[in-house]
């Protein structure tokens, strides 16, 4: 966010500010704020948004139909990573998993060439998305 | 102990069978493939729509063939001529013809598709329009034109001055784009035979188009399928008929080498 300082209420950190530790974590909310579990759940499971259960089956959304199995499943997930590490996975897998992983980075700007219109320079998710669908993950423990 | 997903998910071992006659679905994988085998894109849906292709009365890709068939023998544009004139009848005309596209046009100095060769003949020896790539009367010619080679392995030229164009083709194959970031082979050659949500992914082969989707309602070409899959990845697609998309189906014509022709298959 470019030459100012911000009021508490307004610090998100932007695509290109967030802070690594190591590939791995990201320590800092992108928000400031915790997320919401609830909305989380809905990002993870709308094919406009997280879309995430197109590459990860679930248990807990049995309810819903299609799960894919590109990705591991997601069940206890919050056993296997802290939300630090979570929260990487979910704004840059790339950094975590490898420059091969085909699972999106869903808060990075530099993605596929020719992006639509409508998506140019847009993250997939907002930054308070990304925290929300973190903090439904850490709801999946074992 | 279970079998792991992916196993139970990979290419099933149904055998497509028209009118008593085997239609190999599988090959072996030619040389400096990524792939161990080669599976049409057939033995990845559920026997409802494989039956469907199974059977040329239930297959709804027919409709068209009925159309291709009329328009062969329709004299059109300035020279007063149909196809008919110069290639006689189709099932002679046309054999095998499918099975090595795109090839190398020395007039064109370029690589041309199917549609690319009968837009040729009717705008240089009919005299008469062009068809648009996506309309009903070139979607039922080259699902009449691929039905002469049904059954018969697909080989293109990947050599001489098709080499450039090839590359181009693979380049863009492992390219990743879209806000998605994702390439062909991410889907295709990583990830075939697993499930993304309600989609059992495929090789992406080419071998039975122009295919009849269920979801589409109708023929699509080869061209827009790839516009689909770029767009599900939130990418601006090529436009069909481009450079681009030619060499990308010369690439993705040559993973395929050895698979027979379904034209016109079914899928959902
Ligand atoms: C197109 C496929 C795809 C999509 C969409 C996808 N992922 Fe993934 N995800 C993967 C793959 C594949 C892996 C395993 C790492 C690898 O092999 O690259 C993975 C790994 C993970 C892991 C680590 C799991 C473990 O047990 O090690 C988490 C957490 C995760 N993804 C969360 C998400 C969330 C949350 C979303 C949606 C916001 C999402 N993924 C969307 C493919 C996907
Ligand atoms: C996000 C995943 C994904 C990506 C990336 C992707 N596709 Fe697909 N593609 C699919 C799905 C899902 C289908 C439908 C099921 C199937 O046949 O795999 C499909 C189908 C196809 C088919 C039809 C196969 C048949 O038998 O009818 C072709 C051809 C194809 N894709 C080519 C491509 C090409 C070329 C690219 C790159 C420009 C590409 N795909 C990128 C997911 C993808
Ligand atoms: C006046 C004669 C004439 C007419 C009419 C004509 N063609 Fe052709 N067509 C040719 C000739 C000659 C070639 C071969 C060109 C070459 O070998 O480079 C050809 C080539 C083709 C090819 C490529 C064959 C191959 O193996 O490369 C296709 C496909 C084709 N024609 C389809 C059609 C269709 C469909 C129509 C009607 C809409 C049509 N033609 C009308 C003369 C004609």
């Amino acid at each position: 966010l470019a030459g100012g300082i911000l009021s508490a209420g307004a610090a998100e950190i932007a695509p290109d500010e967030v802070v690594f530790k190591d590939d791995i974590e990201v320590m800092d909310s992108l928000t400031g704020q915790p997320g919401d579990p609830a909305n989380g759940r809905e990002v993870f499971a709308d094919r406009k948004l997280g879309n995430c259960l197109a590459c990860h089956a679930n248990s807990d959304m049995s309810e819903l139909p299609f799960h894919g199995d590109v990705g591991p499943v997601i069940d206890g997930v919050a056993s296997r990573y802290e939300p630090s590490q979570l929260r990487a996975i979910v704004v840059n897998s790339k950094n975590v998993f490898g420059p091969e992983t085909i699972m999106p980075s869903f808060y990075r700007l530099e993605n596929g060439a020719r992006p639509m219109e409508e998506f140019q320079g847009k993250t997939i998710l907002s930054a308070q998305q990304v925290e929300d669908v973190v903090a439904y993950l850490t709801t999946l423990s074992d | 102990l279970a079998l792991s997903g992916a196993a139970a998910a990979d290419p099933d071992d149904n055998k497509l069978i028209i009118d008593g006659e085997e239609i190999a679905t599988d090959a072996a994988a030619p040389e400096g493939s990524p792939f161990d085998r080669l599976y049409s894109g057939w033995r990845f849906r559920t026997s409802e729509t494989q039956d469907l292709q199974a059977d040329d009365f239930e297959n709804p890709g027919f409709a068209a063939i009925t159309l291709g068939e009329e328009l062969w023998d329709t004299v059109e544009g300035s020279e007063g001529k149909s196809c008919a004139s110069c290639h006689g009848d189709v099932s002679e005309g046309m054999k095998g013809v499918r099975a090595n596209m795109p090839k190398w046009s020395e007039a064109a100095g370029k690589p041309q598709t199917l549609e690319n060769h009968i837009n040729t003949c009717r705008t240089d020896r009919m005299g008469a329009d062009a068809w648009k790539w996506e309309s009903e009367e070139m979607l039922a010619m080259t699902a009449l034109v691929g039905l002469q080679s049904r059954g018969m392995p697909t080989s293109v030229q990947t050599d001489g001055p098709m080499q450039e164009w090839w590359e181009k083709g693979k380049d863009l194959y492992y390219t990743r784009v879209g806000q998605l970031d994702m390439a062909c082979a991410n889907c295709h050659e990583a990830n075939f035979g697993k499930m993304i949500r309600a989609d059992h992914l495929s090789q992406g082969q080419i071998n039975g188009f122009p295919v009849y989707r269920l979801k589409w309602g109708g023929l699509g070409s080869i061209h827009r399928r790839f516009k689909g899959c770029m767009e599900n990845v939130r990418a601006e697609p090529f436009k069909r008929g481009s450079d681009e998309f030619i060499a990308l189906e010369l690439y993705v014509a040559s993973r395929g080498e050895g698979l027979s022709v379904e034209t016109p298959s079914v899928r959902n």
